[in-house]
């Protein structure tokens, strides 16, 4: 099984060490994962600001880069739901279709492929954790908190609770959204910024040391806030806490 | 900045009243999360209330036909009103005819959207809202800011301040039952006056000819019963097949608005009054024309509750008025861009995305996804919410393109490490405004990845 491994471009330029985390996670469960170096954009970005037609090229180069591959798995759900979900717009071949059927978040790659049930990490902090609202509402990857009467189920959790020594903290607000939204973080700012504001304030007023989340986006604007408000709380991919495995 | 942008960051300058905006609107959304918990089937409820407007809509001519004979038959006089200047010319017209200078209203979004009362006020018929908050309001000549709790901005001692005005009670006065009380004398007054009472309608059955209205109140009972001619100003999207079909929407409607089992009023209004006169007015303004649009047809399934507003956490941070549309929120941004794209094309970019509306719709409109489509649309129209075309034309090539977006986010990184921790002096940015910018490593994952290899 070969895994194509995407990495957001924010990620590469000022997160790298939750892209190197992945890598390494994904590395120590066994799977033969390769970064293609070609890689570029997912084309969020620009389709969510309403220019789809523009992004066009890079999901076909998407596509381009990533047929080859078994799995394509990238640690952020909002790029795998755009792929998924929004890839619609192009021809539907059959390497198309196999990209938008094969591009997973890390997290449900590995519960729903590798299966694991166990995981040789330990982190011994008080951690809050962020559901980012792509990977929650439209990858699923937890039931969220509209929808009272479906079994509450949440991969995120799921995995951390694989975590040797992590505490999770309750939120008053377990599912809200942080206020990035890509543009939207810079079109409204006033919102944005006050959103993110709450969000932290819930983490932090639970004791939580840590703010983890499967996008990193979100924890870009929310350490943004934090770092400004010199408030002691710090944002960690939940890539890094999974694979870390010491103090 | 966008208009509601700019309204938002007003709203947002008083924190103290923003978080208690927030507060107000999120206990509606968990008194919904509970009245919901105690109904098993309320996804499959969901599912069925859909698969009845849909299949409305895709017949929504032979429906209407029904609906009218029907009512016709029930001595109902049916109206059709193409837009909202055919509307509120019926309604005056029927005033007239009767002499009448004084009208009672229940609560109706549709009146809203059609500006009836300024029309009606500008021939010199009094309109009196009925609707505690909606009288509210219309004292003090705003629009609602909320479609179920249209004044749900302002505080009871706002209300106190306003009621000791306009009503006479003691100065000061904030206690909730003092200032209802209040209110219910006064609108009694006004209610033994008026000669037409006009009421919205939540359901028009088409099988039987009756519209059905939803209100806690009565008061669009105590209008309709205590004048001899009634209205009742009906969206064309309104409609249901069958009376039997009511109940799947009585059960999601209350719990999804207010988190209430049922409204505590539920009038089926069939037959005029004997001597009487009923009047179904049945509107479209705009609503053929969202139904033409497959891609936004399914946001004519609304039943108004509500529910995306108190979800929504850019609505509970920015209040109602700043989307400058009859109906705010999540809805009506999917709703109004069709009416004037050049106006309200900005609101489907005040979102996050986040979707919370689409989970919450006891109808399952999938509004954040018609929220990103309507985005679209905006950008095809050239509109300056989405961006310059050309620019997003040259970006969308430099994402395309490995070597230039290597080398731009490159540049980005360095540049950063070039200003480390002085992000401050960048404060003329819309980021860093009140965030720091993220602290660039000293290489990209690339870089790392790369190094990997070549010592592997």
């Amino acid at each position: 099984m070969k895994v194509g491994l995407f990495i957001p471009c924010y990620m590469d330029q000022f997160y790298p060490q939750a892209a190197i985390a992945t890598y390494k996670l994904l590395l120590k469960l066994g799977c033969d994962v390769e970064y293609p170096e070609g890689q570029t954009c997912c084309g969020q970005p620009l389709a969510n600001a309403g220019n789809e037609a523009a992004s066009r090229g890079s999901y076909l180069h998407f596509v381009t880069m990533f047929e080859k591959y078994d799995y394509i798995v990238a640690p952020s759900g909002s790029c795998v739901y755009h792929v998924r979900h929004h890839f619609d717009t192009l021809d539907q071949t059959d390497a198309v279709k196999k990209v938008r059927a094969k591009t997973l978040d890390l997290t449900e790659f590995l519960l729903d492929v590798l299966q694991i049930s166990s995981l040789p990490a330990k982190y011994p902090h008080k951690v809050g954790l962020h559901q980012s609202c792509h990977g929650l509402r439209g990858l699923h990857l937890a039931t969220s908190s509209e929808l009272v009467n479906k079994p509450a189920a949440s991969k995120l959790h799921e995995l951390l609770s694989m975590v040797e020594g992590l505490t999770l903290v309750e939120l008053d607000r377990k599912d809200e959204c942080c206020g990035f939204g890509g543009t939207f973080s810079v079109k409204e700012p006033a919102i944005s910024v006050k959103m993110g504001k709450d969000r932290i304030r819930d983490h932090f007023s639970k004791g939580a040391e840590v703010i983890t989340a499967g996008d990193m986006s979100c924890l870009m604007h929310l350490e943004g806030i934090i770092s400004r408000q010199n408030i002691p709380i710090k944002v960690i991919h939940i890539a890094e806490i999974l694979n870390a495995d010491e103090i | 900045m966008t208009p509601h942008a700019q309204k938002a960051a007003i709203f947002n300058k008083d924190e103290v009243r923003t978080d208690w905006h927030d507060a107000s609107l999120w206990m509606v959304r968990k008194k919904r999360d509970f009245a919901v918990s105690e109904i098993p089937e309320w996804e499959f409820l969901r599912e069925f209330a859909s698969d009845i407007k849909m299949h409305t809509l895709s017949k929504l001519d032979d429906y209407l036909e029904l609906f009218e004979k029907a009512a016709i038959q029930n001595g109902a006089t049916v109206h059709w009103a193409e837009d909202a200047k055919e509307h509120n010319d019926i309604v005056l017209t029927i005033l007239n005819k009767h002499q009448a200078k004084k009208m009672v209203k229940s609560k109706s979004m549709l009146t809203e959207e059609c500006h009836l009362n300024e029309f009606l006020e500008r021939h010199n018929i009094e309109v009196i809202d009925s609707d505690l908050g909606e009288r509210i309001i219309q004292m003090l000549n705003e629009p609602p800011s909320h479609i179920v709790m249209p004044a749900i901005h302002l505080k009871k001692e706002e209300i106190g301040e306003l009621f000791h005005r306009e009503l006479h009670t003691e100065k000061g006065a904030t206690d909730p039952q003092y200032l209802t009380e209040a209110a219910r004398h006064h609108l009694r007054e006004k209610f033994h006056t008026a000669q037409v009472a006009l009421t919205g309608v939540n359901f028009g059955i088409a099988e039987t000819g009756e519209v059905v209205v939803c209100t806690n109140e009565g008061n669009a009972d105590m209008g309709v019963h205590l004048t001899p001619v009634q209205i009742h100003s009906m969206g064309i999207e309104k409609l249901i097949p069958r009376r039997s079909d009511l109940a799947v929407f009585t059960r999601l409607l209350a719990r999804s608005a207010t988190g209430q089992p049922v409204t505590v009023f539920t009038s089926h209004h069939r037959n005029p009054k004997p001597a009487g006169e009923m009047h179904i007015i049945l509107v479209d303004n705009g609503r053929t024309e969202q139904l033409g649009k497959p891609d936004f047809r399914s946001s004519l399934k609304c039943i108004r509750c509500g529910a995306c507003m108190n979800t929504c956490p850019i609505y509970r941070r920015s209040g109602g008025h700043s989307y400058e549309t009859t109906i705010p929120g999540p809805i009506g941004s999917i709703l109004t861009p069709g009416i004037d794209l050049k106006k309200h094309g900005q609101l489907p970019f005040a979102s996050t995305l986040c979707g919370s509306c689409t989970d919450v719709c006891p109808v399952k409109i999938d509004i954040h996804t018609q929220l990103y489509k309507w985005r679209q649309i905006v950008s095809e129209a050239g509109l300056p919410e989405a961006g310059n075309k050309t620019m997003m034309s040259i970006m969308g090539n430099g994402l395309a393109s490995p070597t230039f977006f290597h080398r731009l986010g490159n540049i980005g990184r360095k540049l950063l490490r070039l200003f480390p921790g002085k992000e401050r002096f960048l404060s003329f940015t819309v980021w860093t405004k009140d965030r720091d910018l993220p602290k660039a490593p000293v290489e990209s994952f690339r870089e790392w990845y790369a190094k990997q290899a070549k010592d592997a």
